[in-house]
């Protein structure tokens, strides 16, 4: 199958779980106890006033008749209002959602480079003390969640020993450069204000770690694992037996066929970071969606929540179709399905 | 060709390997004597598990990581190769000796085209460093067109999944000659091929080693292949070579048990019923039997057998055997 034609059919898959996501979460959000208007009005607005909004959410309508009216506004580009900030959502999600993009991307970054480079020298190094360290390293990355070391970076690095911001995405009296993608390192590059883009960087590596520490080791687990077991097959043997130097059968050789199975999990794992993002982003008071969204939720911000869920559903959606494709470039037998040549 | 045996290029002694495992040490290896001459196809023949490769691996030293040696020499043009520091130990590799693996599809990469892992061998080997990009893909070329291969373009683009098993192993042949190697090991190539490619792949591996000059150690299960294609056999049985002599005289004066056994084993189209075959099979290394190896399985086993392990002894014309019976010691 051609690459295109592969991508387009995902996509339409897609956009089948995107839709049973929004009836699904839709749903959950409506029939969640609290009249969302009241909630948004306060207490001492008047019946009257509480009812008119009522209707102009229609939420005096049927569930299907609430759905088909947003689902109607969402083909339009139209995700409703929100109830809190009283602006469209997609105008918050713009403004919220590079901030987490930023956060995540850096993280996955370390997720990524941390791992394949902590996997091989916990594999070279099998049974040694460097293997054991990384071991424990990965059993406390899986047991300590991303918020308490948030809290433990906070503590460390804030008050402790401040070597490094610990809050916001730039310091204070730094003006962010002009939103471009929003995500101010890449802005600031692009309009080659250096200050600015080491200020962004070095606020996001507390944060980024935070969410990345777990994942990072356990996927160092999956690809020492893989390395030590291809070490043992014949065609690694060979190649050693044909005078090939370490660096290409370690980096080669060994490497390639070893990550298959890491960038799976790691696909899944880069695609959660969003959703754990949350907490670590109401400690680094990073002010990012997943913030956003779960604000949203304790208020009942029926519009914002949606459009929260969708957009995340749409990222999960998308990053596993670009782990699909890795995984298919780095592996032959996926990509080509058997003797077909 | 028939060698003497101080013109040997490849000489084993006395070789031990062990695999250390969780229930202890299989000593596997129990003094492997072997050699080989400039020009000279030698066959080891022993049934599988007896140490074949194991010995074979450890000439390269590419044994896995729980693999020990407490004892024994390998000496290549007369120097040890397990004492060989890295860079000697590479020359050995890169010009001295190559290697056919049994499972061609495990011996090729799953990952990597086969003319990346071709290519990687020539670079890397020692007639083809330095050489450009065009020289490299020429060597290529010019390897799979000696293992009878077509479209060698097409082929250098392929991944192994896409060959089919006899051309994989046909891959490994080129591999293993593309560039000058003094001394070829073939693992029973193609063993999980079927009969009439094996045959193919036979005829091609011993057209090419007599073309090119090659030494040739032929590792198989088989007395009938090693009849086919060697000019000396060594008889193995569990870590011990028991038989040694040309491939002629071991076939007219076959002297020790095991031998007989392996001979009686090869079915015949004018015998009556399935042939007897030898009773039993290959020992626990964890705890190998004292004495001869072979003593369980022995039909003139007798006490000195059980207690004290036979050595390679002369018994005229180069043919050695291991044997008390044999050699009139009992």
């Amino acid at each position: 199958m051609k690459l295109s034609s592969y991508v387009i059919k995902r996509l339409l898959y897609s956009i089948f779980v995107l839709l049973g996501l929004s009836i699904v979460i839709f749903i959950i959000a409506r029939v969640v106890p609290g009249d969302p208007a009241r909630l948004a009005l306060g207490p001492r607005a008047p019946q009257f006033a509480v009812d008119a909004l009522r209707e102009e959410m229609h939420l005096d309508k049927s569930l299907p008749v609430q759905y088909f009216y947003w689902i109607k506004g969402v083909a339009t580009g139209d995700l409703g209002k929100s109830l809190i900030t009283k602006r469209n959502v997609v105008e918050d999600i713009a403004e919220f959602l590079p901030a987490t993009l930023e956060l995540v991307l850096v993280s996955a970054l370390f997720v990524i480079v941390f791992s394949i480079f902590f996997g091989a020298l916990a594999a070279r190094y099998k049974d040694t003390w460097v293997d054991s360290f990384i071991r424990v390293m990965a059993y406390t990355g899986v047991a300590v969640p991303s918020f308490v070391l948030a809290v433990i970076f906070l503590l460390l690095f804030g008050y402790i020993w401040p070597i490094i911001p610990v809050l916001g995405r730039l310091s204070a009296g730094i003006q962010p450069p002009p939103t471009i993608t929003g995500l101010i390192t890449i802005d600031s590059l692009l309009t080659g204000q250096l200050d600015v883009f080491f200020d962004a960087l070095k606020h996001l590596i507390l944060p980024a770690l935070a969410l990345a520490v777990g994942p990072l080791f356990q996927e160092a687990r999956i690809v020492r694992s893989a390395m030590t077991e291809n070490m043992g097959k014949d065609y690694l043997a060979a190649a050693v037996g044909f005078g090939m130097p370490d660096h290409v059968i370690t980096g080669k050789y060994l490497l390639k066929p070893s990550l298959i199975p890491a960038v799976s999990v790691m696909g899944l794992d880069i695609a959660s970071l969003m959703s754990n993002a949350f907490l670590v982003e109401v400690i680094f008071n990073w002010p990012g969606i997943s913030r956003y969204g779960m604000e949203a939720m304790l208020r009942k911000d029926l519009n914002a929540i949606s459009a929260v869920i969708i957009v995340f559903g749409l990222i999960f959606v998308l990053v596993n179709i670009l782990v699909d494709l890795i995984v298919a470039y780095l592996d032959p037998r996926i990509r080509l399905g058997g003797r077909s040549s | 060709m028939i060698v003497n045996k101080n013109d040997s290029i490849l000489n084993i002694k006395d070789l031990h390997v062990h695999y250390r495992t969780y229930d202890g040490f299989a000593k596997v290896l129990d003094g492997v004597n072997l050699w080989v001459g400039k020009g000279e196809k030698v066959g080891l023949v022993g049934e599988a598990g007896c140490g074949k490769t194991t010995t074979m691996r450890t000439v390269l030293r590419i044994l896995p990581e729980n693999a020990v040696v407490p004892k024994g020499e390998i000496f290549y043009h007369g120097e040890d190769i397990l004492k060989m520091k890295p860079q000697k130990l590479n020359k050995v590799r890169t010009q001295g000796i190559s290697m056919i693996f049994q499972e061609p599809a495990a011996a090729l990469n799953p990952v990597f085209t086969i003319g990346t892992q071709m290519f990687d061998v020539i670079r890397y080997s020692d007639s083809g460093k330095g050489r450009s990009k065009e020289e490299i893909k020429e060597l290529a070329v010019k390897a799979i067109g000696e293992v009878y291969i077509p479209d060698p373009e097409r082929i250098l683009n392929s991944y192994p999944g896409q060959l089919s098993g006899g051309m994989k192993q046909r891959i490994c042949i080129a591999m293993a000659i593309v560039t000058e190697r003094e001394l070829l090991i073939a693992d029973e190539p193609g063993t999980s091929l079927d009969v009439t490619i094996l045959d193919q792949v036979h005829r091609l591996l011993r057209g090419l080693v007599e073309k090119k000059g090659m030494s040739l150690i032929m590792i198989t299960h088989s007395l009938g292949v090693a009849r086919e294609m060697t000019d000396r056999i060594y008889v193995m049985y569990a870590g011990n070579i028991v038989e040694t002599a040309e491939t002629k005289e071991l076939f007219k004066n076959p002297l020790h048990p095991y031998t007989l056994g392996l001979l009686e084993s090869v079915p015949r189209l004018t015998g009556g019923g399935v042939a007897e075959g030898i009773y039993g099979r290959i020992p626990d290394y964890f705890s190998p039997p004292k004495g001869c190896r072979f003593h369980p399985r022995c039909r003139l086993s007798e006490e000195k057998c059980r207690e004290e392990k036979p050595l390679l002894k002369d018994v005229g014309d180069g043919h050695q055997v291991a044997c008390f019976k044999v050699q009139g010691v009992i």
